[in-house]
């Protein structure tokens, strides 16, 4: 356990130094002097000195990149220009709005995604399977700021039953919050469900083929037995590692869903900041998600890892 | 008798292309998927002859207009008709698709090769800077490049292009290590052709269907991808027509005017199942063990 570990970490930091590069290097696209872009509209002479500083851009580009990097390492994803706030603390502030969001999304992925991959393999080539599969293809074809749209008319515009958008707060009034973020969830669950449902069935049909699986039938355990104790649970593990590699689908979700709903979370901070010309602000956004889907990616290996015997020797 | 083993003989006659090609026939999703994309590349290439309006001449006196004879989808907040809209936005999407696609494809392709048939120190630099790159989610590294790269349908295809272009590095490479412990590669090694000849000839030729398969699921995710950076205001830019910035448009006006958000989402959805529905259908039939 210990040694895969230390093998998996000593990937992951070469992968870490180029996820820098490339996120440093995304400020040399800028077409001109990075500092008259940066400093925006305004172009004030002083905000365009101090970011010249501040950036060292008198400096030759490997020192930039050592004095940028030395600011990430200690948390210092820079500062925003338009709202003068660490881009940090703007991220932590956004943050728990977007998990709830991708929270609530996964429950509603796991609810639709799971029994129908179990539906459809069990079924296989029935009726059942076609019409999972039509649900899957479906989730994976629709996109999701369209399918957004079109809830709002349903429920919001046409049966008045959901606010359309905005965002209330859990600790003010829960059953507003629920309101207000059941629709964007479902809509960010969708296509997640999809991609569970495809990994279930798949894994189901393998499971359910397996010596084990007759065995228990042969026992003479009713089929449903046979397909939750025996079957599922065998089936769940890649499934449920695969599903946590769906955090990238979920938050390029959240960033076109919270745009939707205006929700004031990490996504409408990064497409806000796109806007306001807050580059700083997308950099920092930026690195702060690879690093945590890194970090995700490692927590999820660990699990496959402690969960499959096989891969323990 | 005689016809019967006629029958059973002719398939093995074939080479393992048509067989392929056979085996996606009688795919139906996939003839649908197929057909479909037909209809849309038609409908973009003809265009300017099948849309009924010019799709940037504003009318004043038809603004919003609800679908009539005139208008069969409407028209929007500035008096254009719908349907001319949706039909010239064909062009952004499929361009945005294929020209996406062939950015990562170019790319993805030479860079995976050599990572998997070099292997060693040149392997390992170009994996740490594919898991780079997968490290950041799709969508994500899109809106980046475009907003620093500047919004326009252009660099979207540029930052799409780049976005997907890992995926297809880790397939080529993979499919590279397979490929090249066959003995007929063993054999061109030992007769002394040179790296290059034999990555090109007998190498790519032999990891061209899972590409394919890849390319055509790629496709289906760079419309979306087109239509979401046009929807955030990062793709093709107005009057311009692209569905996802008329939907963009269209959210403003959803409880006045929904037929302006029906028809630029119903068309994206199409096609993009029908390249989803044409990438499954490939991959059944090209790839055995999906059978």
């Amino acid at each position: 356990m210990f040694n895969y570990f230390v093998q998996r970490l000593a990937t992951i930091i070469p992968t870490l130094f180029f996820v820098s590069i490339l996120i440093f290097g995304l400020q040399q696209l800028l077409p001109g002097d990075p500092a008259i872009i940066l400093a925006g509209e305004d172009q004030d002479p002083n905000v365009i000195a101090y970011l010249r500083g501040k950036l060292h851009l008198d400096e030759p580009l490997p020192v930039r990149y050592v004095y940028w990097l030395g600011g990430v390492l200690q948390g210092d994803l820079g500062e925003s220009l338009r709202i003068q706030k660490p881009v940090l603390e703007l991220i932590l502030e956004k943050l728990p709005v977007t998990i709830q969001l991708a929270s609530m999304a996964i429950v509603i992925a796991l609810a639709i995604g799971i029994p129908a991959g179990i539906v459809s393999a069990v079924k296989k080539d029935t009726a059942w399977d076609y019409a999972a599969n039509i649900v899957a293809l479906w989730g994976l074809s629709t996109p999701n700021f369209w399918l957004g749209i079109m809830l709002i008319l349903l429920f919001s515009v046409q049966l008045g039953w959901l606010p359309a958008s905005g965002y209330v707060s859990p600790a003010e009034d829960l059953g507003a919050n629920l309101a207000a973020m059941i629709m964007p969830a479902f809509v960010l669950g969708n296509a997640i469900a999809a991609v569970l449902m495809r990994h279930t069935r798949s894994a189901m049909l393998q499971v359910m083929n397996a010596d084990y699986v007759r065995t228990a039938r042969a026992k003479g355990l009713v089929e449903r037995v046979v397909i939750l104790r025996h079957g599922l649970r065998n089936a769940l593990t890649p499934v449920i590692t695969l599903g946590a590699l769906e955090f990238g689908t979920l938050l390029s979700g959240a960033v076109l869903t919270e745009q939707v709903f205006t929700i004031p979370g990490f996504g409408k901070l990064i497409i806000d900041a796109v806007f306001n010309r807050d580059y700083l602000v997308v950099q920092g956004v930026v690195m702060f998600t690879a690093t945590t889907y890194i970090a995700l990616n490692l927590v999820a290996d660990m699990a496959y890892f402690l969960v499959n015997p096989r891969l323990r020797g | 008798m005689a016809t019967a083993l006629a029958d059973t003989a002719g398939p093995r006659d074939l080479s393992p292309g048509r067989r392929a090609l056979q085996r996606l026939i009688r795919r139906r999703g996939a003839m649908v998927g197929l057909a479909v994309v037909a209809f849309f590349v038609a409908l973009s290439l003809l265009a300017p002859y099948l849309a009924p309006y010019d799709p940037l001449a504003t009318s004043w006196t038809a603004i919003r207009k609800a679908p009539t004879a005139a208008h069969i989808f409407g028209t929007d907040e500035l008096g254009r008709d719908v349907l001319s809209r949706v039909i010239w936005g064909t062009r952004a999407s499929l361009l945005a698709g294929v020209v996406s696609v062939s950015i990562a494809l170019s790319l993805g392709v030479p860079i995976g090769m050599l990572a998997g048939y070099s292997r060693g120190w040149i392997d390992g630099v170009l994996m740490r800077i594919t898991d780079a790159m997968l490290a950041v989610p799709f969508l994500i590294l899109a809106i980046a490049l475009a907003a620093f790269l500047g919004p326009s349908l252009t660099n979207a295809m540029i930052a799409i292009g780049i976005s997907a272009t890992p995926i297809f590095i880790r397939l080529a490479r993979a499919q590279v290590m397979a490929v090249k412990v066959e003995d007929y590669v063993e054999a061109a090694k030992a007769l002394g052709n040179p790296h290059l000849r034999i990555a090109l000839r007998h190498i790519l030729p032999n990891i061209v269907a899972p590409l394919l398969v890849q390319a055509t699921l790629a496709i289906a995710a760079a419309i979306i991808a087109e239509a979401s950076l046009s929807f955030l205001g990062l793709g093709q830019q107005p009057p311009a027509p692209s569905w996802g910035s008329m939907l963009n448009t269209a959210k403003n006006y959803i409880d006045n005017a929904p037929w302006m958000a029906l028809w630029p989402g119903l068309a994206i959805f199409s096609v993009v199942l029908a390249f989803n529905l044409l990438g499954d259908g490939l991959r059944d039939a090209l790839d055995p063990r999906h059978r």
